[in-house]
């Protein structure tokens, strides 16, 4: 009897610290929320998203930065995932088990560690000086791509290997090819699982300031990039600079701009949860 | 629904909502009247400007930008921030027109520009002043003496001179917390070439941060700090914080508008430059983008922060650019208490 109360309080133990790690850090994404809207809600106005920046901090407003952000990002996507889902089918479906997908795989995972800043120096040796793409949104959208193909292909991978062998197996039975095996069976059951990853890697792009710094990503831009090849600025660099500025008239429409890049995060996560959502209820077993 | 109809989805998504965030056609701003006289009708000029460098100089550069697209709507004006060091890389390798400097030009950069046959033309725009700042409740210090500021920040400090009374034995025994920008920032080099006579030489056990206003917060949280940043950063602070006068041996002067251009705020008050590719100063809309500069230019750096430079230089700087004139009248280093005027003109 003793050991059986010892065993059951040392599970409630775990249970309370488990519990309260959640809390914690439950609670201090909730008090940076909370200190952002109190600082930022007041700035919320429509002028704030028409305007472009200026030196008057009750003038400045985020257009070009938003029309920034949401350009990179398309592009981003555009770019990154069907390169990345494609890299994960063929390492997970074609790819022979050997020593070199092994060190390819290793290569991947270590890539994903490598500091942002790493990129953006590939990026502007690759894509603004070798590809003559100069500052332009597609040389800001390349690099990106760059920092998030590994998260997407790692992502891609789990998701194909949590798809049953026995699935496969059935449809080879029937006379299927592997292409038609991987067309309609493993990816629509992979489907919601890649588009997680696509959340988690998109998100992680839509923050990044430092690798587009230096790739030369501009701070003043006061019209609307109208193409791939334009100047731009984004989000992320646009708040950099408004918190480093003397004035508290910026620093409260940086908090204003990141309630914005909350809100286009929020709602390109939530339309990829709505599609996985609806996804998930078709393939069950 | 099918994976093809999911991707399309996505992709649909993503067009919606890039499009309903494009703004409603809002009319680009009238120009606000004829505001400058360039050579070429207003409407005429066209093309970008890319202006790259310092942060220090940023505030400025946007101000004449913004002002500039509004009477040449037509022309589009860049400015990015990459610090001095970053913005003279790109300008050197024909990235950029215009790159902002907070100190002049290095002999390791004019070489590198040389090396890529980029020519430039050298222009101060504005002063900037480096204000020393304690904590309001700090009563025992309003002036401080150039010597006791290197006996605080010298290399030869780290670790010795931790306390204030170890400085001036009429200070308290209270411990010294230093506050100061790190080793990347322009305004770094400059206090140590001022203060303690080389430049990048300083302590390094002090806190720093590339972002000032966390060094506003420092100082104004802690009774025995001690910090130094740009002028403008005080300005907009002056409730948390307080400014020390400057003893340079002529008696104590507090940094304000008036002591930094009369130039008697030394050694701390430094002129802020930007730098003009030679071939881009042929193009219409970067020569009518300088005339503007040098011309609207000090209103406008007075409203950023800024002290604005003696009406003579504005006129040296323009004649100075007119004239095509390139190099640098530095020779490659900051020069501590020497007047850009004296220096421009001794180029005549």
């Amino acid at each position: 009897m003793e050991r059986r109360r010892r065993r059951e309080l040392l599970g409630r133990i775990f249970e309370g610290i488990a519990l309260a790690a959640i809390l914690f850090g439950l609670l201090v994404l909730f008090l940076l929320l909370l200190d952002v809207a109190r600082r930022g809600l007041g700035v919320l106005s429509w002028s704030f998203f028409t305007s472009y920046p200026s030196r008057f901090p009750e003038q400045a407003g985020i257009r070009s930065a938003l029309l920034g952000t949401l350009w990179v990002m398309a592009l981003t996507a555009l770019f990154s995932v069907p390169l990345g889902v494609a890299a994960a089918i063929y390492l997970e479906e074609y790819a022979p088990r050997n020593r070199v997908t092994r060190l390819i795989e290793l290569n991947i995972n270590n890539l994903a560690g490598v500091p942002s800043i790493i990129y953006g120096l590939l990026g502007l040796e690759l894509f603004v000086r070798g590809m003559r793409l100069e500052r332009s949104i597609l040389a800001g959208a390349l690099t990106l791509s760059l920092l998030i193909l590994p998260i997407l292909i790692t992502a891609s991978r789990e998701a194909l290997r949590a798809v049953p062998m026995g699935l496969r197996e059935a449809a080879f039975a029937l006379g299927a090819t592997r292409w038609q095996v991987i067309r309609h069976q493993v990816l629509p059951v992979a489907f919601p699982g890649i588009l997680t990853g696509m959340i988690l890697a998109l998100s992680r792009a839509i923050g990044e300031t430092a690798p587009l710094i230096t790739i030369g990503a501009l701070t003043f831009v006061a019209f609307d990039p109208k193409s791939p090849f334009d100047k731009f600025t984004v989000l992320p660099i646009q708040i950099f600079n408004w918190v480093s500025r003397p004035q508290a008239g910026f620093h409260a429409r940086a908090a204003g701009a990141i309630l914005v890049l909350l809100a286009v995060l929020l709602a390109m996560n939530s339309l990829a949860i709505y599609l996985r959502n609806r996804l998930q209820r078709r393939h069950q077993w | 629904m099918s994976l093809r109809s999911a991707l399309a989805a996505v992709m649909f998504g993503l067009a919606l909502v890039a499009a309903a965030c494009q703004p409603a056609a809002t009319p680009t701003q009238p120009a606000a009247g004829p505001t400058t006289t360039p050579v070429t009708p207003a409407q005429q000029l066209s093309g970008e400007i890319k202006i790259d460098g310092s942060s220090t100089v940023y505030p400025i550069s946007e101000a004449v930008a913004e002002e500039f697209q509004k009477a040449h709507p037509n022309v589009k004006v860049v400015v990015g921030i990459s610090g001095t060091g970053g913005g003279f890389k790109k300008f050197c390798a024909g990235e950029t027109d215009i790159s902002d400097a907070s100190r002049p030009i290095k002999t390791s950069e004019m070489e590198a520009c040389q090396k890529n046959g980029i020519e430039f033309i050298e222009l101060p725009v504005a002063y900037d002043a480096l204000s020393v700042v304690v904590n309001p409740q700090n009563d025992w210090v309003a002036c401080i003496t150039v010597a006791d500021l290197k006996k605080m920040w010298e290399p030869d400090a780290q670790g010795k001179i931790t306390r204030w009374n170890q400085v001036n034995p009429q200070w308290p025994d209270a411990p010294l917390s230093l506050f100061g920008p790190g080793t990347d920032s322009g305004t770094f080099d400059y206090f140590t070439e001022a203060i303690v006579g080389k430049e990048d030489a300083s302590r390094g056990d002090y806190t720093a941060s590339e972002d000032d206003n966390v060094l506003v917060q420092g100082v104004a949280n802690d009774k025995y700090a001690l910090g130094y940043f740009g002028l403008a950063y005080y300005l907009e602070n002056q409730d948390k914080l307080k400014a020390l006068a400057i003893d340079n041996g002529k008696g104590c002067v507090p940094p304000s508008e008036q002591t930094v251009r009369d130039g008697t705020y030394q050694p701390l008050s430094r002129p802020l430059f930007i730098y003009v590719n030679r071939k881009a100063a042929d193009r219409p809309e970067v020569e009518a983008f300088i005339r503007f500069y040098l011309t609207q230019g000090p209103a406008l750096a007075k409203q950023v922060g800024y002290i604005p430079l003696p009406d003579t230089v504005y006129q040296l700087a323009l004649q100075r650019f007119e004239a095509r004139k390139v190099g640098s009248v530095f020779k490659g280093g900051p020069q501590v208490g020497v007047s850009i005027e004296d220096l421009l003109k001794a180029e005549q």
